[in-house]
């Protein structure tokens, strides 16, 4: 045999890859993209039509007050890729906060950030487990844990009635002190959670998990490891995001964190995350984050004359027109 | 991964003994034998549902035996999973493409091992290193682009080429060729040589005889989950090989010739569908064609040539531009397929996959789907009759499975095409147009669908029939209409309807050069 067919490097040298059309090339960038051009839309507008928008101190606030639950949308978007959910990160975030307020007043610093993760990371190991060994549905899996994080928090803060306080000379303190801690922690976080995402074996197994299980499962891949795994990663972003913001707080709040985790996979499917899986990113997550943090404080300025409500419809509306727009393009570039 | 050892040929690098597998109500695999040798192509062939997948799958360590031993070089193992399987060197091409649709063709090549520097992924170098390899398999694509963009048969090479740069020293594949072109095949053959002259042993599975008979050295033959014959591939004839598949007689196959189609019908009265003229831009040039009681009308052509198009017109699954369809004398109001259902005329599409059966729900179900509206009262559904309908048409057809209440999916293409075939008789259609019913089935199970479409005819049911096997078309259809560029070119009648005079038909009926060059077309 004389022909080598796999390995032409004779003629490949000097043919490159054709490129992707122009066309084809915008709508994709469209569809993962939209959250950020929104984003950037809203925040012209905002500028120039809402007074004290665009102000140095009201975007300071606006970043600080979602550092931390940034994280939340970070861990979920992991594991929507895959094509699951995680529930429990509301609670596991409050849970976080607690356990961190609790270990910093008894152990300082190192068990005041240890004992969260750790917890919120067997949280997530079981759930884990439950999703890709026992093979539970996510939903049901995460649901209960959202309960049994709750309950938790419950049982070690006298059903809430005790308030763990962050002891003012702790080191724990400065990790959530001032504006650029918060927010360098969650860009560093975000950063790496990208390349994580975009640049690893794991990031990629994700990906093909949530595109098709059973052809990863065929080709090769460590599919219950990945599984289990993403949801360890998410209850452990959680369990930090939670510590990070008591240090904030400089207390253990018990009753915070109830429907965070909606806010967050609103966040991921704004940044164009597909819910069913298998398509995603971290930089559209973080635009999703943005804007539905951009819009709360629109609202807040705008509409707290009509109540709450009011800014949970705007909220909601918004997030559907989102959606609408997302599928639309979706299929559009299906199609082309 | 090294070779540990020379390669001694008249050792087995792969050794199934006596292994079983049963599924829910199917036993699978019955004490199945199969072994290969370093540096063979070997061939694994049988009818659809012979187990050959299901082999393949326990081989790989997507299920585990129920009882036997599989042995890798001598020593007994056991997978887990298909990832253990690839890690004791032993790479696979599943059935069915099993990639990643949404993710681009270089991640999918590199999949779980990607080139990588201080475990960060090197992602210029992974799409450079893919392009380079996919042209060396002639597709010649954008490696970022996502895999679903690309053809079936650029899927097809991208997984093989994935299963071939695992450096496996035995290779499945699993009907490798079933969406690949002819210069797609020849690639893939130049691959499985070289394989196997660098002592690589290559399971082929395959339903098509030409190509086994180049490429494959040795042969098991199987049959309902067992191992009928081993042999040395030369040494078994064609007609052998297809008598020890389908377990019947050498002289039995031999009488009956290729096809099993019987001699023509009695073709009687006035046509139940007219199709007059039917026109739409730049696919279909005034296409008229008439379909009889009791007649197998065929349609005749070379790919593209508006064969597919003519049917789907007909049953109003086409939109047109101009022309009519008539049946009964009373020409359709609407040109849709509800009122073409309506009217009795029905067509099996091309492909079944997409167009025609739900796999997860049961026979049962997709058997009556159609017929819903007719089986059931004020909106519920009599379960009585349904059960009743299904009875008949599972015997009728002779459908394999379970039960009527095995899922769809789990069939074999033939018997799901016999599926299909049920859900439109029991709307007792007065006219079925088939678009290439025997595609992609295996030999038994095409003789048995020929033979049904004999005996509807037979019934006084009107028949077109679209094929790209030549010797189906030409025995099965009582006239032929010849197709080409969308206009009708030949018809032919009695004697007529022969090779030659279609081979005439086709090349006559266009005077540019590329007449008869059908991979052109
Ligand atoms: N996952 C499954 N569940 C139930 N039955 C199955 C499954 N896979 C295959 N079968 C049955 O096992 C038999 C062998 O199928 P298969 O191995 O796919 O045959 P082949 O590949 O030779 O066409 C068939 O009767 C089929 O219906
Ligand atoms: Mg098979």
């Amino acid at each position: 045999m004389t022909t080598t067919a796999s390995t032409p490097g004779d003629a490949a040298a000097a043919a490159s890859p054709p490129t992707e059309s122009r066309r084809e090339r915008l709508t994709g960038l469209a569809q993962q993209q939209g959250g950020v051009a929104v984003l950037v839309l809203v925040v012209v507008l905002a500028s120039v039509f809402s007074h004290g928008f665009a102000d140095t101190g009201n975007f300071q606030s606006i970043l600080v007050g979602n550092a931390y639950t940034s994280l939340l949308a970070l861990g979920m978007t992991f594991v929507i890729i895959t094509g699951g959910i995680d529930l429990s990160v509301g609670s596991v975030f409050a849970l976080g906060g607690v356990l961190a307020a609790w270990g910093s007043l008894h152990g300082g610093l190192a068990v005041g950030l240890l004992l969260p993760l750790a917890v919120s990371g067997a949280i997530g190991l079981i759930q884990g487990l439950l999703v890709s060994r026992a093979r539970l549905a996510p939903f049901i899996v995460t649901l209960a844990g959202l309960l049994f994080a709750r309950g938790l928090l419950q049982a070690i803060s006298d059903e809430g009635s005790t308030t763990y306080l962050v002891p003012r000379d702790s080191a724990f303190v400065a990790l959530g002190h001032g504006a650029l801690v918060p927010i360098g922690t969650a860009v560093v976080l975000f950063v790496l959670g990208g390349v994580l995402l975009t640049r690893t074996r794991f990031g990629q197994a994700l990906f093909a998990l949530g595109g098709s299980e059973n052809a990863a499962m065929l080709m090769g891949l460590p599919v219950t490891r990945t599984k289990t795994l993403v949801y360890v990663l998410s209850g452990t972003l959680a369990g930090l995001a939670g510590a990070l913001n008591a240090a904030r707080l400089q207390s253990g709040v018990t009753n915070i964190g109830v429907g965070y985790e909606l806010t967050a996979i609103a966040a991921v499917v704004i940044g164009g995350t597909l819910l069913t899986g298998g398509a995603g990113s971290v930089a559209g997550t973080a635009a999703g984050v943005l804007l539905l943090a951009v819009i709360q404080n629109l609202i807040g300025v705008h509409l707290s004359k009509y109540g709450s409500s009011a800014s949970d419809l705007a909220n909601g509306v918004f997030l559907a027109l989102v959606v609408l727009v997302q599928t639309t393009l979706a299929r559009a570039r299906r199609l082309s | 991964m090294a070779q540990r050892q020379p390669a001694d040929p008249a050792q087995l690098v792969l050794d199934v003994r006596s292994v079983s597998k049963s599924f829910p109500g199917v036993r699978a695999l019955r004490g199945v034998d199969f072994g290969v040798r370093p540096g063979e192509v070997h061939a694994l062939v049988g009818e659809n549902g012979a187990g050959k997948s299901t082999l393949i799958k326990v081989v790989t360590g997507v299920y585990q035996v129920d009882e036997g031993e599989v042995r890798l070089d001598g020593r007994p193992v056991a997978f887990g999973s298909p990832l253990e399987a690839q890690d004791a060197g032993i790479s696979t091409i599943y059935q069915e493409i099993n990639l990643i649709p949404l993710m681009s063709v270089a991640r999918n090549l590199f999949l779980n091992r990607e080139p990588s520097r201080f475990g960060v992924i090197d992602s210029a170098r992974m799409k450079r290193e893919a392009y380079e390899i996919l042209r060396g398999y002639g597709v010649d694509v954008n490696p970022s682009r996502p895999l679903r963009s690309l053809g079936l048969g650029a899927q097809q090479m991208v997984a093989i080429a994935r299963a071939v740069q695992i450096d496996a020293r035995v290779v499945i594949m699993d009907e490798p060729t079933s969406s690949l072109e002819t210069r797609e095949v020849e690639t893939l053959f130049r691959v499985i040589r070289r394989l196997r002259d660098q002592g690589i042993a290559i399971v082929y599975v395959s339903h098509r005889l030409d190509e086994l008979y180049e490429i494959c050295d040795r042969v098991t033959i199987m049959r309902d989950g067992e191992t009928v014959h081993v042999d040395e591939m030369a040494r078994v004839d064609r007609l052998q090989l297809i008598a020890l598949m389908l377990g019947r007689d050498l002289t039995d196959v031999r009488q009956h010739g290729a096809t099993a189609f019987a001699a023509d019908h009695d073709v009687a009265g006035e046509p139940v569908v007219r199709a007059h003229e039917l026109h739409r831009a730049h696919q279909l040039d005034k296409v008229s064609v008439d379909l009889r009681p009791g007649e197998v009308v065929g349609l005749g052509g070379l790919l593209g040539s508006g064969r597919s198009e003519t049917a789907r017109a007909i049953a109003g699954a086409l939109p047109l531009d101009g022309g009519s369809v008539a049946v009964g004398g009373v020409p359709l109001r609407r040109h849709s397929t509800a009122a073409a259902i309506r009217a009795g005329v029905v067509m099996l599409p091309e492909d079944r996959k997409s167009d025609g059966i739900i796999p997860n729900l049961s026979v049962r179900e997709n058997i009556v789907l159609a017929a819903l509206p007719r089986i059931s009262r004020a909106g519920l559904v009599d379960k009585g009759k349904q059960d009743e309908i299904v009875e008949f048409f599972f015997e009728r057809l002779r459908i394999k499975a379970s039960s009527p209440a095995q899922k769809v999916g789990e069939l074999s293409g033939g018997n799901q095409q016999k599926v299909m075939l049920a859900r439109w008789l029991c709307l007792n259609p007065k006219a079925l147009l088939l678009d290439e019913p025997t595609r992609g089935i295996d030999v038994g199970a095409k003789a048995e669908v020929q033979s049904l479409i004999d005996e509807l005819a037979k019934e006084g049911l009107a028949v077109m029939l679209i094929s790209s096997d030549l010797e189906e078309l030409i025995e099965g259809s009582d006239r032929i209409v010849v197709l080409k560029e969308g206009r009708m070119v030949a018809e032919l009648t009695g004697d007529a309807v022969s090779q030659g005079a279609l081979m005439t038909a086709l090349a006559e009926g266009d005077p540019s050069p590329t007449a008869g060059d059908g991979a052109q077309a």
